[in-house]
């Protein structure tokens, strides 16, 4: 899938976080801020590469403001900005692209 | 070399202090040694007063240099106005490297953190730090080291000698002009001056601040004119309101209702709960109404406590209104109610840190509890407990009196969520040690319950009861089932605190944080 | 199409949650909740409709709910939101698809349409995903009987009681008495059609004990089960479906009477010296389910 415009999905609530995607420079910008970073900064990193190869995303600046969410979270607010970036609300692809 | 509880202290730090390592809860019971003693500058004139103008003229009097060490109670908490008032003057006066012996430090202490970057300040004793003194600690902006160590740990290092104190500062809330000094009456009542006993005894000088002068004699008086140099009236020395933390509000979170359902069906199905028996609880909302629910079943089986301790709040001030309670002893008030019974209940008593939880004494109360309800930051499954270091690294706790009750309570329970956001509580090992694992008997979470496997006692006494028992390493799986295994707090080299052991060996050291950086 | 073995499982307690907020979705089984309802409809954002499915989604596939049931509320037939949202609870596995504000059988079988459509899109076993309808109108209750038997899917009926009463032209009073006619065409027409009856939450936190009368009463008019909003109103719904041990000891008794009986093919029971009728015997199942859910039965039926 090809980023098309900047997209945010999540909150800043405990438990939450909030993931912003943006068309990107021909590679994936990860950068994390997390409360948690100490235990889980490298499982975070771990699930969004994943989640991102899944979906078939290999060009994209993502942020992650991650509140202590747990991985089913962090994957589900990836997905969510990068739908939105792409405008797509139906048809999507359970259990597909999306698992 | 490793210690009792497994973790590793460096060579250069037991060399640093002269410290040993921690070998065991009773390591030191019989232990005989000498106490300390303290200058006395005798009063045998007739002037009749002690009062001093000001903070700037009592610290000249009391000779202040470089390189002392002054001492503070918290009896105020977030409230105290003393500790900054008492610290911004020896920073205008330009003194440095000075030791701040403090019963606590908390975000009251904030406004100072910057004497620590300057070297006014250059070592601390605490009973653990909370706020920016703390963030500050962890980065390595103190230039020795800090102590952490808990209340009856204070007492022992006081008492022994191994701090000792050259001018202890004690906010008084009512004082008279000769240095005998009371917790209420005043503007700012604390209850208790508990923690400032110790310190009265042994320091070189003592100076009372207060803002309410009485006439003499101020009897009773908790500290009394033998100990007090000086005394020196300001405007205020502590906001009342900010004594409270704020937990007087019965919780309506069913998660720490559950929780304290499940500890207080644990404490009923123990030997140990029948007339007479003791207790201490804490102010978190678990406690709270774990200490409630208990007190219905008290009502309902004419079952009396003989004696509650500790930090008191309003729930336990209730218990003895109604009898359920014999007699509180109070060695810190956490709510404005506490206050009132402690200065108005003749069944409500007054007792130092030192007769609280000092190990090094004939005896402290703490050894005759049989249950005390406490809770963590984390467990792991050797039962050890950490109370100071959060998740980040970062110091941010205070053991207060958890060690001393945990190793003198027959019955220790833990009351702590599984998880805390996505950090297991239940963990494998702790970040940092600060109550060992022998000392604790029982964890009760959310998810269930676990007991020592020590005490086969009770578990053999509660099993059947239709209690959710588990093991501690089933509860450590259920929350690494949800939140993933953590890895370790990467910290840096640097040794920036000791946690100490209540004998004053080293139970575990505080290393200075590092910014997280992915394994590639 | 065989029957669903969970279409008539307890159903005491039926909350509320938000699915598009974390941190209520991650672990509300500790309170021990029959049914956990996962909302996409009114507690959910009109802005956060498309994000609540995906973590709905990753919930649904990933979070052990260790033995409470999954119940999502779509949104309402009347927006562009529910075909997507019915594929994603079944693409998830969602145990039960709760409709909103149901009006008559045709809306029924319009959902049933999608899901049998989405069960076979993700290779569900077909009848996995059941149905609840939630009647909020005037019409819907009319209509409850033709709800109740629109599906082989249904499992029963909720009352909405918020809408119902704007649509009543009256309001929550308190005493019950504005929804006394609802709720007892409603469990007449769920028992008619052999399916469950749940009653409409409950708002007041601050007053418990009207809470615990309430459902006293509608346990008391033959409801399966109460709606609810926050865990605290758990502990009290299930105590009072909690069967007395009086209760518990008869309804034993009923079971191995009637059992040894007709093993025996003997065709007159008795009890405690009494003459007791087979009808009895659905009632004392029940009660011995219900006395295994609340913990206090020890025997060995």
């Amino acid at each position: 899938m090809e980023i098309k415009k900047p997209a945010v999905a999540g909150t800043m609530e405990s438990s939450d976080c909030q993931v912003t995607v943006e068309p990107g420079e021909g590679k994936i910008d990860f950068t994390l801020d997390s409360a948690v970073a100490h235990q889980f900064g490298n499982q975070i990193k771990k699930v969004t590469l994943e989640t991102l190869a899944n979906l078939g995303v290999d060009n994209v600046k993502i942020s992650i403001v991650d509140k202590g969410a747990l991985d089913c979270t962090i994957k589900a607010r990836i997905e969510g900005a990068v739908f939105r970036s792409v405008d797509q609300y139906k048809d999507l692809p359970w259990g597909g692209a999306i698992r | 070399m490793i210690n009792a509880v497994g973790r590793d202290i460096p060579e250069e730090i037991l060399k640093a202090t002269g410290k040993e390592v921690f070998q065991g809860t009773h390591h030191f019971d019989g232990f005989e040694y000498q106490t300390a003693s303290h200058k006395v500058k005798c009063v045998i004139n007739s002037n009749g007063t002690k009062l001093v103008d000001s903070i700037h003229d009592v610290l000249v009097k009391c000779g202040i240099k470089d390189g002392m060490t002054l001492s503070f109670h918290h009896h105020f908490r977030n409230g105290d106005k003393v500790l900054n008032m008492v610290m911004e003057e020896v920073h205008n006066m330009g003194i440095k490297n000075i030791t701040i012996c403090a019963s606590s430090l908390g975000s009251q202490n904030d406004p100072i953190v910057y004497m620590l970057d300057d070297g006014t300040i250059t070592e601390i004793q605490s009973s653990g730090v909370r706020g920016q003194i703390g963030k500050a600690i962890s980065e390595g902006r103190l230039q020795g080291l800090a102590i952490m160590r808990s209340h009856g740990a204070r007492s022992r290092a006081i008492e022994s000698g191994e701090t000792h104190i050259d001018i202890a500062f004690i906010g008084a809330p009512t004082a008279d002009e000769y240095g005998n000094l009371n917790a209420n009456g005043g503007k700012a009542d604390c209850g208790v001056l508990s923690y400032s006993a110790a310190d009265a005894m042994y320091a070189d000088r003592v100076v009372a601040i207060t803002d309410t002068l009485v006439p003499f004699p101020n009897l009773p008086a908790q500290i009394t004119q033998t100990y007090v140099d000086y005394v020196v009236k300001v405007d205020e020395i502590g906001d009342p309101t900010k004594i409270a933390t704020g937990a007087a509000k019965p919780t309506t979170d069913q998660r720490k209702l559950l929780m304290a359902k499940y500890c207080t069906d644990f404490v009923v199905a123990t030997p140990y709960f029948k007339e007479g028996f003791s207790y201490q609880t804490g102010v978190g909302g678990a406690s709270i109404a774990s200490t409630k629910f208990l007190a219905e079943i008290m009502r309902e089986k004419n079952i009396h406590m003989s004696f509650g301790v500790g930090g008191i709040a309003k729930p336990m001030c209730d218990l003895l209104e109604e009898g359920l309670i014999k007699t509180l002893v109070d060695t810190q008030d956490f709510d404005q109610d506490a206050i009132k019974s402690v200065a108005t209940n003749p069944n409500h008593h007054y007792i130092t840190a030192s007769e609280y939880a000092d190990p090094f004494n004939k005896g402290a109360y703490v050894n005759k509890l049989d249950f005390v309800i406490l809770a963590a930051l984390e467990v792991d499954t050797h039962f050890n407990c950490n109370v100071v270091v959060g998740s980040d690294g970062v110091i941010t706790g205070a053991q207060g009196g958890h060690p001393d009750t945990a190793a003198g309570a027959k019955c220790t329970i833990v009351i702590a969520p599984i998880m805390q956001g996505r950090i297991p509580t239940i963990c494998t090992d702790c970040t940092t040690v600060t109550t060992p694992g022998e000392d604790v008997d029982v964890v009760v979470t959310d998810y269930g319950i676990a007991i020592n496997p020590k005490r086969t006692d009770l578990i053999e006494a509660t099993k059947d009861k239709g209690l959710p028992l588990k093991t501690i390493e089933e509860l450590r799986d259920i929350a690494y089932s949800i939140t993933g295994e953590p890895e370790k707090v990467q910290f840096g080299d640097r040794v920036v605190g000791i946690i100490e052991g209540r004998d004053g060996t080293i139970m575990d050291v505080v290393r200075q944080i590092k910014k997280f950086e992915f394994n590639n | 199409m065989i029957e669903n073995p969970n279409k008539k499982r307890l159903r005491r307690s039926m909350m509320f949650l938000n699915a598009q907020k974390p941190s209520l979705i991650k672990d509300p089984y500790i309170y021990k909740i029959d049914s956990l309802m996962l909302d996409l409809e009114d507690a959910v954002a009109v802005t956060a409709k498309d994000t609540a499915r995906f973590s709905l989604y990753h919930a649904l596939k990933t979070i052990d709910y260790r033995g409470s049931e999954r119940v999502v509320r779509i949104n309402g037939l009347d927006t562009d939101l529910w075909e997507e949202d019915i594929r994603v609870c079944v693409a998830g596995g969602a145990d039960v698809i709760r409709i909103p504000k149901t009006e008559d059988a045709s809306m029924v079988r319009a959902v049933e349409e999608k899901i049998v459509a989405a069960e076979e899109e993700f290779n569900r076993e077909p009848g996995s995903t059941l149905i609840m309808s939630a009647l909020e109108s005037c019409k819907g209750v009319m209509n409850a009987y033709e709800v109740c038997t629109s599906s082989d899917r249904m499992i029963g009926v909720a009352l909405s009681g918020g809408d119902y009463t704007k649509d009543l032209q009256t309001r929550i009073t308190g005493t019950g008495v504005e929804l006394m006619g609802a709720r007892q065409q409603m469990i007449i027409a769920a028992r008619a059609a052999g399916v469950q009856c749940f009653d409409t939450v409950w708002t007041n936190l601050d007053d418990m004990e009207g809470f615990r009368k309430e459902v006293q009463m509608i346990h008391d008019m033959g409801f399966d089960g109460k709606s609810c909003i926050n865990p605290r109103q758990i502990d009290i719904v299930h105590d009072i479906y909690t069967p007395t041990q009086k209760e518990i000891i008869f309804s034993e008794k009923v079971i191995k009477e009637i059992d040894d009986k007709k093993a025996k093919g003997i065709g007159v029971f008795t009890v405690d010296g009494k003459m007791i009728d087979i009808a009895f015997y659905d009632g004392a199942k029940r009660n011995i389910m219900l006395a295994k859910a609340a913990g206090v039965y020890k025997g060995d039926l």
